[in-house]
């Protein structure tokens, strides 16, 4: 009966563990209610733009003057043929809608991600690097923060020309903040850990450690940061839209059909209900699914 | 004379996302007015729950049950949440956190701080508190007393802060002190003094005290009495003396001789195989079985009888007499550097100062960490450097790995200065080991990616052969194969100090730099990692620079002792002969203030 060198199988009966990382992970995702609503809201708009084209009844672009600001069909005008109406021009309001997604899902993952690729950039080299680097990417995050981002975009549309590439361009830029402060704290935190110097002391080079050991462990903030910049995005070309230097009629989007529809409000209330219907989804769904995504992905209990 | 703490089959579980851990299982404790009692475990024992749940700190969500649990004669759990913060915490129980970095709000004042409690209770008024507060600082052994309650926490090292904390739960005189870690977090020196303090003071008060520790050797010295908690049970209490002189139970056993020694020959600790159980499921047999030396059919098969020994000592075994003590040691494996070894890495009149401004354009100050330090590892040696936080050991450390450039002086590896040299180069010649295996390895990463990645930093190697590498090193540092691919976050602190060495032995460096390598760890985990260094100063004659604090971690491993004390080494020389006959002053210092305890099972070495 000896105690001295069972070192060796020391290590090997580790404890079996009831449920593996996956199982709780799939735990995780379908007990979350929001995370089921909002990503289930996702997919659908998402599937209705790509598949636009078999859904839509009608032309988004096809005018037909004789048929001008038909009601929905549960108005007792309405009519089959256009089951949520027509527009001033006569276009069935149902396939612009379902176009509409197109631009919106564009626009807001377009923007997103061009933030996304300043924001983290900057966030991460920030952090990592500290010093004067650090105070000249803070003084600009503060130059940011201090701009009214509206009236800014407004002025640069203006000048450079609407278009939608544009807009994803200039929504993105103005639209990295948030990515910034974030990934800058978890960059600096993660900095002073062990595991980096380790890979400093394995002669792994700045760019070595920040593409191998600091993303990996950034990746699920910067989902859950994407998500909500999504809904940002996707609001704020509404709002570019609806002052008239967004995306240039005729194409469909749903801020411009707000815009469009507002002479008509209070007349014919559908033609701005329906869009505000389509966006407030939109945007609920991306808020939903992106707080559901930190639940899911925050480290608390991940594996204990 | 009434008892003054009487907890009967205390039950705490905590409900987790992947079911319910059953942390706390039919803990009985009991404790006389002016006595001490001493919670020794590992982490995850559920020492720190037991002391909460007295305290109604338990985290949000846990249950507790108890058949019984009386302060004073006065039964809790009837007792109202107010009426217990009111009359109860405070004034009977005063409780002693790990950290005193964060245990002070850092925007009171020290006299706000530890006056505010008195007043709002309307104990004493402003004055009178302001009166008490200021002789108990003097008590506790802060200078200047009076100019101390208008300064902020941040304005005080950590021994003073935890002071201040002892001080400030003095100030409602309570019946019974409750101490979780209170010395963990702090250098040896100081160590040493709160302990004595709490000491002095409880005997002062005749007060009594709890006093929770990973330690055994601390617990030993300070108190009457003694309960061994493992896997949220109380496997064997009893007087202190009989616990350490006498040890019934075979985990108990275990833990003593897996503590390192200062004197005396060392030989190899008595490692306990195996971790802490999972404590998902409420167990049917003996908690320890399957660790323990001595298990036999019916440990599993049933829930092993409380045994009694004498008068209040008492154990939780199938043996009806405890399993004789081994008294004899193997002796270590290892062996030191040859005469004449060359020298791997060399640091010649290292100085390193820090600046810094407060604010942009504020005054410049200098901090001097090194002063003109000279330090060689020779091949095939163990050198292990000392000092307390803040002596400039691990800022040395980074120096000599190459990390970061010194203000002035030189380092050499095999003789190349390492100023020249590319990032790789160095990293085959010298690897870190850091103390905090939770921060050293990354959580995204699998095993294999980890422990690979110097190799693919070097562009050494196709996949198979680092894989063949890869599980080398595993082999090496004793990791079964089948963790290859799992995550760092599936492997105990034990297990993730074995994978952050293999990661620093998979290029076969020349040298490695532990930093605090066992320091995070349990004692039992610890008493494997040592083994493990032994053994591979044996198989492959590993050059070590070992940084630590602990004398006898130094007396069990090294071969050559360091002594660094603000910035310069006061003192350097072979481990024994330093450690037996310190001739600096400080060198002594540090030794008396190890803890360490001569009762227990000594091993004798076999020659």
């Amino acid at each position: 009966m000896t105690t001295t060198d069972i070192t060796l199988s020391a290590v090997d009966d580790g404890e079996t563990r009831t449920l593996t990382p996956g199982q709780i992970f799939r735990k995780r995702v379908f007990g979350h209610t929001g995370f089921l609503i909002g990503a289930g809201l996702i997919l659908l708009i998402v599937l209705v733009a790509i598949f636009a084209p078999l859904l839509a009844p009608h032309d988004p672009f096809a005018q037909s003057l004789s048929s001008r600001m038909l009601p929905p069909v549960w108005d007792e005008a309405g009519r089959w043929d256009h089951i949520l109406g027509t527009d001033q021009n006569g276009r069935d309001y149902l396939s612009r809608l379902i176009y509409g997604t197109r631009v919106s899902i564009t626009i807001g993952l377009g923007a997103a991600t061009v933030g996304l690729l300043i924001g983290v950039t900057l966030g991460v080299i920030a952090g990592y690097f500290g010093g004067w680097i650090d105070h000249a990417i803070s003084f600009l995050l503060t130059a940011q923060l201090a701009l009214p981002g509206l009236l800014l975009a407004m002025a640069l549309v203006f000048i450079i020309g609407p278009s939608i590439w544009v807009v994803i361009g200039i929504v993105g830029v103005l639209h990295w903040t948030y990515y910034l402060v974030v990934t800058r704290a978890a960059t600096q935190r993660l900095r002073s850990q062990d595991f980096v110097a380790a890979a400093a002391a394995s002669g792994a080079t700045p760019r070595q450690i920040i593409w191998h050991e600091i993303l990996p462990n950034l990746l699920s903030s910067i989902i859950v940061i994407f998500t909500f910049e999504l809904g940002i995005a996707i609001l704020a070309e509404s709002s570019l839209s609806f002052l008239g230097v967004g995306i240039q009629p005729p194409t469909p989007s749903w801020g411009l059909m707000i815009a469009e529809g507002k002479q008509a409000m209070f007349y014919r209330p559908w033609l701005v209900i329906l869009p505000g219907i389509c966006l407030f989804l939109l945007v609920i769904g991306a808020n939903l699914m992106g707080d559901g995504l930190r639940d899911i992905t925050s480290p608390e209990g991940r594996n204990e | 004379m009434s008892t003054l703490l009487d907890i009967r089959n205390l039950s705490i579980s905590l409900t987790l996302p992947d079911g319910t851990l059953h942390a706390v299982r039919d803990v009985s404790l009991a404790l006389e007015p002016g006595q001490s009692l001493g919670i020794v475990g590992e982490s995850g024992s559920g020492k720190s729950l037991t002391a909460l749940a007295l305290m109604r700190l338990l985290p949000r969500g846990a249950d507790c049950r108890s058949t019984a649990m009386a302060f004073d004669g006065q039964p809790l759990p009837g007792l109202g949440d107010a009426a217990f913060a009111r009359d109860i915490s405070g004034p009977r129980l005063g409780m002693i956190f790990q950290e005193p970095m964060t245990s002070l709000n850092p925007v009171y004042t020290i006299g706000r701080q530890m006056t505010e409690a008195a007043v709002a209770r309307g104990m004493l008024s402003a004055g009178e508190a302001r009166e008490k507060a200021i002789d108990l600082l003097d008590r506790v052994g802060i200078p200047d007393p009076e100019g101390r309650m208008g300064q902020f926490p941040h304005q005080m090292s950590g021994g003073q802060r935890q002071r201040v904390m002892i001080a400030m739960t003095l100030m409602l005189d309570p019946d019974l002190l409750i101490a979780d870690e209170p010395t963990t977090a702090l250098d040896v020196t100081v160590q040493a003094q709160i302990l004595d303090l709490l000491d002095d003071l409880r005997r002062e008060r005749q007060m009594g005290m709890i006093l929770i520790s990973h330690d055994l050797a601390v617990v030993a010295e300070r108190t009457d009495h003694v309960a061994v908690m493992y896997g949220g049970e109380i496997i064997e209490q009893g007087p202190a003396a009989e616990v350490l002189r006498h040890p019934a139970h075979p985990y108990t056993q275990s833990l003593l001789q897996a503590i390192p020694q200062i004197g005396g020959t060392p030989g190899r600790l008595g490692a306990i195989p195996g971790t802490v159980p999972s404590l998902m499921s409420p167990p049917r047999g003996c908690i320890f079985a399957a660790r323990c030396a001595h298990r036999r059919a019916e440990c599993t098969a049933a829930r092993p009888p409380r045994r009694s020994l004498g008068a209040a000592h008492d154990y939780l075994c199938v043996l009806d007499t405890p399993p004789a003590v081994r008294r004899v040691a193997t002796p270590l494996v290892g062996h030191g550097a040859a005469p004449g070894a060359e020298d791997v890495i060399t640091a010649t009149g290292i100085t390193q100062v820090f600046q810094s401004r407060k604010g942009l354009c504020g005054p410049r100050r200098e901090i001097r960490a090194l002063d003109d330090v000279s330090l060689s590892l020779k091949r095939g040696e163990t050198l292990a450097l000392i000092g307390e936080s803040g002596s400039g050991k691990s800022t040395l450390a980074r120096i000599m790995l190459g990390l970061s450039a010194p203000t002035e002086g030189t380092v050499t590896m095999l003789g190349r200065p390492v100023d020249q040299m590319s990032g790789t180069d160095r990293a085959a010649l010298v690897q870190p080991v850091f103390q905090d295996p939770y921060s050293s390895l990354n959580p995204r990463r699998r095993l294999a990616e980890i422990i690979a990645r110097p190799l693919t930093l070097r562009g050494e190697g196709d996949p198979a052969a680092r894989t063949r590498a890869v599980e080398e090193a595993m082999d090496l540092v004793r990791l079964p194969r089948r963790l290859l691919h799992a995550y760092p976050s599936q492997l105990s602190g034990g297990q993730r100090q074995r994978v952050a060495i293999a990661r620093a032995l998979v290029t076969r460096p020349e040298a490695l730099v532990c930093d605090e390598p066992t320091s995070a760890l349990d004692v039992s985990v610890q008493a494997q990692i040592l083994n493990l260094l032994d053994d591979l100063r044996a198989e492959m004659g590993l050059t070590c620079l070992l940084i630590t604090h602990d004398m006898a971690v130094v007396h069990q491993v090294a071969d050559r002792v360091a002594v660094m004390y603000q910035g310069r080494i006061v003192e350097e020389g072979p481990a024994r002969e330093v450690l037996s006959r310190p001739a600096n002053d400080y060198t002594s210092r540090l030794l008396a203030a190890a803890p360490r305890f001569d009762a227990g099972p000594r091993l004798e070495v076999a020659q």
